[in-house]
């Protein structure tokens, strides 16, 4: 690939090399990481990441990584509703209905802000 | 319109979501609660505004976000004016494959997925900024699109993603400071190249780290 530094292999989205045919190189597709894993990207572009992920094992393993990365901080961000929680919620909402419709068809947008 | 009768059944499964959202927000069990019950009293309140068949997830999460907001946030104004380093791409990657697992014949990437705890991840989200927070939350966490953190934040879609972009790179940072001193990756036979030092605690001293590597290249 590179005749550059050995060093600049040794991890994606360091090649500078330019790609034939309009194809992005790592860098690009690197900067583009985020966008791809959000499905924030044009058919056109995630086809062009999707191709060099085929070709480029580096880039390709950092891809993974950040995906895994992704879904673990999803995973581990849950706690356990207290249940004195529910029972407050559960409690204060039906007081709100025991006071009738009369109150509440009061309530407009403006309690969201 | 939305039924009110409708609404215990429609808005009750979505407490535990909203109840961790909460914490990482608050920072703090009992504002939590607090800013959880008050954002479905709201939510009741106001549920014959909500549209059926329109998002009530979405709908939830900008009651909770903007009474955490109004009411919640250490500071009643604006946020101060926070921001973070501009850290580079695949942070947290760069570094862990320069470092080596403590546990023979894993990488440290394996070794940091495997053994990152719940407590260290939320620890990481509660160290952000708070917009860079709200940012990662909704979209990491809560899994919602640019569009809707958009709506939910009521601010440009261009501004969303640049907030969770940022977040995300500083939460790698933070991350990576736990993999360190929790002692699962070692900077053994490690090049002077950017590889981080224990001290770089601060979101801010990122620079500094990215400087080295900047330099390396």
């Amino acid at each position: 690939m590179s005749g550059a530094d050995p060093e600049m292999e040794s991890g994606p989205g360091l090649e500078r090399v330019e790609r034939p045919h309009g194809e992005p190189d790592c860098s690009e597709v690197v900067s583009r990481l985020y966008n791809f894993l959000d499905g924030d990207l044009t058919e056109e572009r995630r086809e062009k990441i999707l191709r060099h992920l085929d070709e480029c094992h580096p880039c390709l393993k950092a891809f993974g990584f950040e995906k895994e990365l992704r879904q673990l901080i999803a995973s581990r961000c849950k706690d356990h509703v207290p249940e004195s929680l529910r029972q407050r919620i559960a409690a204060s909402i039906e007081q709100e209905r025991s006071l009738g419709a009369e109150h509440t068809q009061g309530a407009s947008q403006e309690e969201l802000d | 319109m939305a039924d009110q009768a409708e609404f215990t059944t429609l808005a009750m499964e979505h407490m535990p979501a909203l109840y961790s959202a909460a914490l990482r927000m608050t920072r703090n069990p009992a504002d939590a609660e607090d800013l959880v019950q008050e954002t479905f009293l709201k939510a009741y309140r106001a549920f014959g505004s909500f549209q059926s068949g329109t998002n009530l997830r979405a709908w939830l999460y900008k009651i909770l976000t903007n009474s955490f907001i109004n009411s919640y946030r250490a500071s009643q104004r604006r946020p101060e004016q926070a921001d973070v380093e501009d850290i580079e791409d695949l942070y947290l990657y760069r570094r862990l494959t320069r470092l080596s697992a403590s546990q023979a014949g894993k990488s440290a990437e394996e070794e940091v997925l495997e053994h990152i705890t719940d407590s260290e991840v939320k620890e990481a989200i509660e160290s952000l900024p708070e917009v860079f927070r709200l940012a990662v939350l909704l979209a990491d966490v809560e899994g919602f699109s640019y569009k809707e953190i958009a709506e939910i934040l009521e601010v440009p879609i261009g501004t969303v993603m640049s907030r969770i972009h940022r977040g995300r790179k500083a939460l790698q940072k933070a991350l990576l400071d736990y993999a360190i001193s929790g002692g699962w990756v070692q900077s053994t036979g490690i090049t002077a190249d950017g590889v981080p030092a224990k001290d770089g605690d601060e979101v801010s001293a990122a620079g500094a780290e990215a400087a080295a590597v900047e330099g390396a290249r």
